[in-house]
């Protein structure tokens, strides 16, 4: 009998080593506000299921939730990579709703856009403690990279043992400096792209796969 | 280590018998004034510099109430070493759920960078690095707000408003 089960054991243990790769992985999307995670989300969703994530705007905080895109099937080099994605609120320390009548938001949508975008930090810092198992931090490769959100940020990623790819974003504008965005966080790989042109998508899909896969 | 934490030491309020005047100007940390002003009588600027000693022994909420209880009050609070990335994650969150639109707006905070940006992870903590212990600036959004930020040197525009 005790043979039997340390047999039904060591193939328990065989099998699900070997189907372990298999598995979905949920993989955050964090950064600053209007760093371009929702777009990034909505590219990447479009690219391989046709469906989109959420809205994408120039307002900061559109994005009050974190919203989810499943079983989203990553195929590259003859692999296939599952990958849950969620797309989070961008994170902050502040949040003053005065911000958003300069966007010519009336002063009730604004207080009410305020109230729901401290909600959705709140919620990302829980994902990122508790429910993802990898993290693409997205920056606007046009803003200054060493900030302490930024900074925070990683460093709660890190201290989780996630694996975190850094993606410089908006490489189509003119001001973009991916240099910098690398030289600040030196320890993880930099990968350029622009989620609103698609450009370098391919080089995005294969980090993707390598990292989470 | 020596302590830098100012206005805590309950001994140091016996100056006070010499200096009637000072009590209004320097209340402890743990003790905002009770005519609701933002602890100070003359739109002065109130600085808490907590040392590490006095965190130490204090669990996560602790560290973070006495942070944005002073942050609240309108005060500058200065830690000798820096929070614990998981403290700053919940730092962030109870900030958020804090926020009032007419009144508290959330923080600004700076910590030197430098050294965690090719040092953190598992594989520096491993290597004994400690992301933490930095000096860390912390103080109501509406009132602070950084000028520049090097490696060795963080420089602040502190108002009244």
């Amino acid at each position: 009998m005790g043979l039997l089960t340390t047999l039904k054991s060591s193939v328990s243990r065989a099998t699900s080593s070997l189907f372990a790769g298999e598995e979905t992985k949920r993989i955050g999307i964090y950064g600053p506000p209007n760093a371009g995670k929702t777009t990034l989300a909505n590219r990447i969703a479009r690219d391989w299921t046709g469906d989109a994530v959420g809205p994408e705007s120039h307002v900061p905080h559109e994005t009050r939730r974190a919203r989810r895109k499943e079983n989203v099937e990553i195929k590259r080099n003859g692999k296939s990579v599952t990958i849950d994605v969620v797309d989070t609120p961008g994170v902050t320390t502040k949040v003053d709703y005065t911000e958003f009548l300069e966007h010519d938001i009336e002063k009730e949508d604004a207080v009410r856009r305020s109230r729901e975008a401290t909600e959705g930090v709140a919620e990302a810092m829980h994902w990122l403690r508790e429910d993802v198992d990898g993290v693409i931090y997205v920056l606007d490769a046009a803003e200054d990279p060493f900030t302490q959100v930024n900074t925070m940020l990683v460093g709660i990623v890190e201290s989780q043992d996630l694996p975190v790819l850094i993606f410089a974003n908006k490489i189509d504008l003119e001001e973009a400096n991916v240099q910098r965005v690398a030289n600040a966080f030196p320890q993880h790989e930099t990968v350029p792209l622009s989620a609103l042109e698609g450009e370098n998508m391919d080089e995005v899909y294969d980090k993707i796969a390598e990292y989470f896969g | 280590m020596p302590e830098i934490t100012a206005n805590d030491d309950p001994d140091d309020r016996a100056l006070d018998d010499a200096d009637p005047g000072r009590e209004d100007r320097d209340p402890a940390p743990d003790d905002p004034p009770e005519d609701g002003s933002d602890g100070t009588d003359d739109g002065g600027i109130q600085l808490d510099m907590i040392s590490a000693e006095r965190m130490e022994g204090m669990r996560t909420m602790e560290k973070i109430r006495l942070i944005l209880d002073g942050v609240h009050d309108g005060n500058i609070v200065i830690l000798e070493e820096g929070l614990e990335p998981d403290e700053e994650s919940k730092l962030i969150e109870v900030t958020m759920s804090e926020i009032n639109p007419d009144g508290f707006t959330g923080i600004e905070i700076e910590t030197y960078p430098g050294e965690q940006s090719g040092g953190g992870g598992l594989l520096g903590r491993l290597m004994g690095g400690n992301d933490a212990n930095k000096l860390t600036v912390i103080g109501p959004a509406n009132r602070i707000e950084t000028l520049h930020k090097d490696e060795t040197l963080i420089s602040t525009l502190v108002t009244r408003t």
